[in-house]
């Protein structure tokens, strides 16, 4: 999350600005059937991630029970309770990716990033994750920074990749 | 062709029991013409023809997803089959039952759940009444052909009443709507999902970090041993073969209404003689009644009823009205997490189980010489919260903790099959005295409205001097499964002591299943309504279909058990608490007044908020 959210000045916003524009949210869908997704949704927008006191709140405001959104939260993979890196890597593990060397590239991010699969490294740079298949395989192995795709890579254009997001 | 109707005063489905104006709907099933009324699902058609459909996770009238696909059918003219359970019933529908290809889809679905199930069906605490291994007998599985990859098990122990494990769960999710709709608790959901996925609270948080009432509907409708009660029987066991240890035992009203069902005997088989032979076989020293201080209950509560209105409408003082009752522990933990601001309004009553806990290790103890420590006090409840209530650090008004043990009524008759004895044919015999002896006013503790109706009958008679006026004694208005009853009654004449009632409307209602609580909590607060007393049983039913009666408890059994109860009450001699003459004598030998300083001490308490999550 870049910058406040209100306004230009680039600075972070408090918590009681985000409470306050999570509010407005629940405001909108406290009526909507099959409100909570898009909540949740907007509510990770807000935080970068959704924290507990966010969703405690979301609770409150669509009077459901924890259980049940945690519920939501825990199913869908885009969901994330942890605070993710500022740029997201999905490295492909389909067929193709995969007998073309993706594991090795895992293995080199891992390595380089020094984070597990579905883990942000400290500094909150890079959150590392896999997908099953990027529909890409003619430039397998790939890997997806973002929303910008990296073709068949090999381990050692790891550092540099990376560099490039620094 | 046989045809077979169905009247609508069928008890079996909803839409049967609404009666005339329900048109009827004209299907065959396997050959036969069937007809019911509309809005019958197939499955119930089917089992009103006869002809019973396998099923797991069908709950009638509570859980309806057709999720666990073993009640599939045949539909003629679908493509695909069809979960019988949540199909309604339509003119001309022609299903099939028992084709091949339907056996053999259900074979695979239930060879599908089998193997990913912790099958230690030897010993597992559900073998004699587990319904996923009834529905695996009666399909007739005889091999598994999946193996592979299985759910995550977690094991969860961290709550006084209620153990999980998820490795036996099918995923039926019959816990989550019980938990989520009747209850309007919400400790439990699906998380994560695939092989991760289980039913649990937020995050797989263990079950103590949550609002959880222990109330164990969960464990009464889990149809395998996913989650059961925290088994005491060891325990009780160990401290009958204590030479220094002098043992006894308090048995609730709605046990003698359910017990027998662990035997074999129908719902609503009356065994209380029996339960008194089997408790001292099993070596109790002595076998009393928890009846005994409901009755006590009654007076406390009562009086205390009658003080809040007194300081309401003499003293013109600020006092919490509605009072609530505070016999049933899953509800008042409820209020404890999710309603602060009515806590005042709580009786500070104890209930019966703790009033007897606490005047067995000092009334009771001393009047037999033996020290309250070597005093072994052991409950059996229709209910798994009792057992979160014996623990609370607040309910050891003796100096210890008042009730050492909570065996559920299924657990007391796990004990009694496991010492040997024939239930059928032991003999009647009574309770011991004194804490024996009760009226009926305390039997009817165990159906939804009865607290309220043994507190009608006290209060009518303290107050005006005059006798009850309802046939048998009985509230009818307040009886019976409706969700939320009410009833208001004025009081022609009071007698000098109460004269301020005199021409007085008492108000009051009566709710059952938390979320029946919860809508009239709304309605109250709201001021949609006004009440002056309140009775909140958390179960379905009451007591009589607690978390830790026999399974199954459906609707039908539930009013087979009630009725037992009333049976019990009218064919007792005494039918009013205050009329009790062992409650007159503890009174005046031991407690001194009703809200005495002893009694303040020994039989009322303190609640505190919990938050929402833990």
């Amino acid at each position: 999350m870049n910058g406040c959210g209100v306004c230009s000045c680039g600075g972070p916003a408090s918590d009681a600005d985000l409470m306050q524009r999570l509010d407005e949210t629940i405001g909108q869908y406290q009526s909507v059937p099959g409100g909570l997704i898009p909540v949740l949704q907007i509510a990770q927008g807000i935080y970068g991630h959704l924290p507990e006191p966010a969703l405690l709140r979301i609770c409150s405001g669509l009077n459901k029970s924890y259980s049940e959104v945690a519920g939501v939260v825990s199913f869908y993979s885009f969901f994330s309770t942890e605070p993710r890196g500022r740029h997201t890597i999905r490295v492909c593990l389909g067929t193709a990716c995969y007998v073309r060397g993706a594991h090795r590239v895992l293995a080199g991010l891992k390595q380089a990033l020094g984070i597990e699969v579905g883990q942000t490294t400290p500094n909150l740079q890079f959150t590392l994750e896999v997908a099953r298949c990027l529909g890409a395989c003619g430039i397998a192995p790939a890997c997806m920074v973002d929303s910008v795709v990296h073709q068949s890579i090999k381990p050692n254009q790891i550092a540099s990749i990376l560099q490039s997001y620094e | 062709m046989p045809t077979t109707t169905v009247r609508p005063s069928s008890p079996t489905d909803a839409a049967a029991r609404q009666g005339q104006g329900v048109s009827m709907i004209k299907l065959t099933i396997d050959h036969c013409e069937v007809v019911v009324p509309e809005g019958t699902s197939v499955l119930n058609a089917a089992r009103l023809a006869g002809i019973r459909i396998p099923s797991l996770c069908y709950l009638e009238g509570v859980h309806v997803v057709g999720g666990c696909r073993v009640c599939l059918v045949e539909v003629e003219g679908a493509k695909a089959l069809q979960a019988s359970c949540s199909m309604p019933v339509s003119e001309g529908l022609k299903i099939r039952t028992a084709t091949p290809k339907v056996r053999a889809a259900r074979r695979t679905v239930m060879e599908l759940l089998l193997s990913d199930h912790e099958g230690d069906c030897q010993t597992c605490v559900r073998s004699h009444d587990c319904e996923f291994l009834a529905e695996a007998r009666d399909l007739d599985i005889r091999e598994l052909h999946f193996t592979g990859a299985k759910h995550r098990r977690i094991i969860d122990q961290s709550t006084p009443a209620l153990d999980r494990d998820s490795a036996k769960c099918i995923m039926c999710r019959r816990c989550i709507t019980v938990c989520s709709d009747i209850q309007a608790t919400g400790a439990l959901w699906a998380q994560d999902r695939g092989f991760e996925c289980v039913a649990a609270p937020a995050f797989g948080q263990m079950l103590d970090r949550v609002a959880c009432v222990q109330c164990g509907q969960c464990a009464a409708v889990c149809p395998t041993a996913a989650i059961t009660e925290k088994d005491h029987i060891e325990r009780v066991w160990a401290a009958l073969s204590d030479p220094a240890k002098r043992v006894i035992v308090q048995t609730a009203p709605a046990i003698r209404a359910g017990l027998g069902e662990c035997f074999g005997l129908p719902a609503g088989s009356l065994v209380t003689g029996k339960m008194s032979a089997a408790l001292r076989r099993l070596g109790f020293d002595a076998v009393f009644d928890t009846n005994f201080t409901a009755d006590l209950t009654i007076i406390e509560e009562g009086t205390e009823l009658l003080m809040r209105l007194k300081a309401a409408l003499v003293d013109q003082k600020p006092v919490a009205l509605p009072q609530f009752t505070s016999c049933c522990p899953g509800w008042i933990k409820f209020a404890e997490h999710n309603h602060e601001d009515l806590l005042p309004n709580l009786s500070t009553a104890k209930s019966p189980q703790q009033m007897f806990g606490a005047l067995a290790k000092t009334y009771y103890a001393e009047s037999i010489g033996c020290r309250p420590e070597d005093l072994y006090v052991v409950s059996v409840m229709p209910c798994t919260a009792k057992k979160f209530e014996a623990q609370r650090p607040e309910m050891n008004a003796s100096g210890f903790q008042d009730v050492d043990a909570v065996l559920t009524t299924r657990e007391l008759g796990r004990m009694i099959t496991q010492s040997g004895l024939d239930f059928a044919v032991l003999p009647d015999e009574p309770m011991d005295q004194p804490m024996g002896m009760s009226s009926g006013a305390a039997d009817i503790f165990a159906n939804t409205g009865g607290v309220m109706e043994a507190a009608l009958r006290t209060v009518w008679c303290l107050v005006t001097g005059q006798p009850f006026p309802f046939e048998k004694l009985h509230v009818t208005p307040i009886e019976g499964l409706e969700g939320v009853k009410e009833m208001a009654i004025t009081i022609p004449s009071a007698v000098p002591e109460w004269s301020f009632l005199q021409g007085q409307t008492l108000k009051v209602a009566v709710a059952h299943g938390l979320a029946n609580a919860e809508k009239l909590i709304a309605q109250v607060q709201s001021g949609q309504k006004a009440y002056h007393f309140i009775e909140v049983m958390s179960c379905p039913g009451g007591c009589i279909g607690g978390g830790g009666q026999p399974r199954f408890t459906t609707n039908e059994v539930r009013r087979e058990r009630m009725k037992a109860i009333f049976a019990e009450d009218e064919g007792k001699e005494v039918r009013m608490s205050h009329e009790n003459p062992a409650i007159a004598a503890l009174y005046e030998g031991f407690l001194g007044a009703p809200l005495g300083e002893k009694s303040h001490h020994l039989l009322h308490t303190r609640y505190h908020p919990r938050g929402m999550h833990h």
